[in-house]
């Protein structure tokens, strides 16, 4: 039995020297105990999956019948000729490249206000703090298709202004802004992260530019900033890899299909469509691995571009 | 630095205010309108019901396709209870090893972890699914816990290892020689230690479960099985725009929850976010 383990566990870990392995057993069983779980669930889990999912994006596959290989023609037809395709992308980046910086400019706009001391920070930390825990939920995209329709608070806010209403979640020209209204309202969490890296920054730096007589602006623009790269760095990966995975709000306020018009026709609901209820589990696979390739090539970007603008301490 | 002048700092403050009800205003206004009767819902863009009543309350609780509230809240404290457990067991034990022991691959299989957390979901969601209902898993709850079981939110490994490093190894070593072995060590020394990266885990999971869409609406679709968020998309689908102080009320209740523990965890769910920049 024992035997048999050990050459389980070997396997699992690549050994090839088998004259090793009883040294290589000594040294790993104890780790092996605590990692197995994690192990199987990586295994079983994730990779294995990985490459189920490699190959079904080649294949046409429904879940009843086997997959029957197509090389590359779900790629093809994606790229060429799938223009709800070409729009969810359109949308997605849209939604990205507008509400991530909206988002990140207003949580570091009132982490810098914040930190300069107020009165009841903590208090305001939390009130801010709020939205980005309850935003994701099911219940906070009901309401807000509420209040963006055409009976809703914002309509009568406008009002004051004498702007006619409208109902901005049904009209395609702006459905999509609400969406990103919802992302920019969530923007607690990084202002958070913003200002526990505030407080990282050694006041000396303040002072001695004070000394040089630097303003307020030069001091945002020479100090801060630059010490908070890092930061603005990580929080824009994160928040983007998970912009660009948005499902719920666009569920719910674009009527379950991205309506009006596609205008809220998101990757991962076009994806969910595809395969959840076409059954078009190939397709929806290629749809998985491109939106891999596109996540990856913008993080890969942002790294690369970090050389030239993230400051690290040496 | 320029000390601010005290028109600016009140300023400051009253502008900060109206930031901060204009960012709740929605909230306040969904609970009371969650409070008005259904007719005047729409007609009033003040937050204090003119009429106060409970009445959507209990029409919403009600609930939808044959089940009451009571039965989607108990079914997501099964799911986030039991993904909590989950949650903390395999990715301490995960965490002890990255953090503690010596072993070989560590570096790839650390790589792989860190990888795993930022891989999009998408690229393994149809073949788990295929997987799960070939096990026929689907409409269970086991699509939803098992995998917590082996630490597949391996997020929560990075924020422990990243606490297990900060606690000092002669702990570990005056346990060794008193004769404690790695198990001993992590149960008796390590894993008490590390409570706030536990309760971080717990709170973190509780969130991201409870507010979970996604996952829950492709395994579950019997009703006897919906959990509340699900409760909530069917009630909207049942009612459409008939019945909105039912549905205000019950995403009322809905939030609570996660509300209670915002409240109960404050201090350590902010050090949280600002330690490891969790959402």
């Amino acid at each position: 039995m024992q035997a048999e383990a050990l050459e389980r566990e070997s396997a699992l870990l690549n050994v090839k020297k088998e004259s090793a392995g009883r040294r290589l057993w000594n040294k790993n069983k104890v780790a092996l105990l605590f990692l197995t779980p994690w192990l199987i669930g990586l295994i079983v889990l994730s990779l294995i999956p990985m490459i189920a999912s490699m190959y079904l994006s080649f294949t046409h596959y429904d879940m009843f019948n086997m997959p029957k290989w197509t090389g590359f023609d779900n790629y093809i037809n994606l790229l060429t000729s799938d223009l709800r395709f070409t729009q969810s992308l359109k949308v997605t980046l849209k939604y990205v490249f507008i509400g991530v910086p909206l988002q990140l400019i207003m949580a570091f706009g009132l982490a810098v206000v914040l930190n300069r001391g107020v009165r009841g920070l903590s208090g305001f930390r939390a009130i801010y703090y709020v939205p980005s825990l309850l935003g994701p939920s099911l219940a906070i995209a009901i309401l807000w298709k509420q209040l963006f329709g055409m009976d809703g608070i914002i309509n009568e806010f406008l009002s004051i202004f004498g702007i006619a209403p409208n109902s901005w979640v049904a009209d395609p020209s702006t459905s999509l802004y609400t969406l990103i209204i919802l992302l920019a309202w969530q923007f607690g969490s990084p202002m958070v992260i913003f200002l526990a890296g505030l407080k990282q920054i050694p006041t000396d730096l303040y002072e001695s530019a004070s000394i040089d007589g630097a303003g307020r602006f030069t001091k945002l623009f020479k100090i801060t900033i630059p010490m908070l790269t890092p930061i603005i760095f990580f929080n824009l990966v994160m928040q983007l890899i998970n912009a660009f995975q948005a499902f719920t709000p666009a569920y719910i306020i674009g009527g379950q299909t991205g309506g009006p018009l596609d205008s809220t026709l998101f990757y991962n609901l076009y994806l969910y469509i595809k395969a959840f209820t076409e059954f078009q589990m190939g397709y929806a696979s290629a749809m998985a691995w491109i939106l891999l390739a596109v996540i990856a090539a913008f993080t890969g970007l942002l790294f690369l571009l970090a050389k030239k603008w993230v400051h690290y301490e040496s | 630095m320029q000390k601010a002048t005290p028109y600016w700092a009140a300023g400051k403050f009253v502008l900060l205010l109206i930031g901060a009800l204009i960012m709740i205003y929605p909230l306040l206004w969904m609970l009371s309108s969650s409070l008005k009767p259904d007719t005047m819902i729409f007609k009033e863009l003040g937050l204090w019901p003119s009429q106060i009543t409970l009445d959507n309350y209990f029409k919403g609780w009600e609930g939808t396709s044959g089940f009451t509230f009571a039965t989607f809240f108990k079914n997501s404290f099964i799911v986030v209870g039991l993904s909590i457990i989950g949650n903390l067991i395999s990715c301490s034990l995960a965490a002890y090893a990255f953090a503690r022991l010596d072993f070989s691959f560590k570096k790839l299989l650390f790589a792989l972890m860190f990888g795993s957390i930022m891989l999009p979901h998408d690229v393994v969601l149809i073949p788990q699914y295929i997987l799960f209902n070939k096990l026929e898993w689907v409409n269970t709850f086991l699509p939803l816990i098992v995998p917590k079981f082996f630490a597949t939110q391996a997020f929560f490994i990075f924020l422990m290892v990243q606490f297990i490093r900060g606690i000092p190894k002669g702990l570990d070593e005056a346990a060794r020689v008193d004769g404690c072995g790695h198990i001993q060590i992590f149960s008796r020394i390590i894993f008490p230690l590390m409570l706030p990266a536990i309760v971080t885990t717990a709170i973190f999971t509780f969130i991201w479960t409870w507010n979970d869409f996604f996952s829950q609406f492709i395994y579950l679709s019997n009703p006897k099985l919906w959990t509340v968020t699900l409760a909530l998309r069917g009630f909207l689908d049942a009612t459409g725009d008939s019945m909105w102080g039912a549905m205000f009320a019950m995403s009322i209740l809905s939030l609570i929850p996660i509300f209670i523990f915002f409240i109960a965890f404050q201090k350590l769910l902010i050090e949280g976010i600002a330690t490891t920049g969790i959402k």
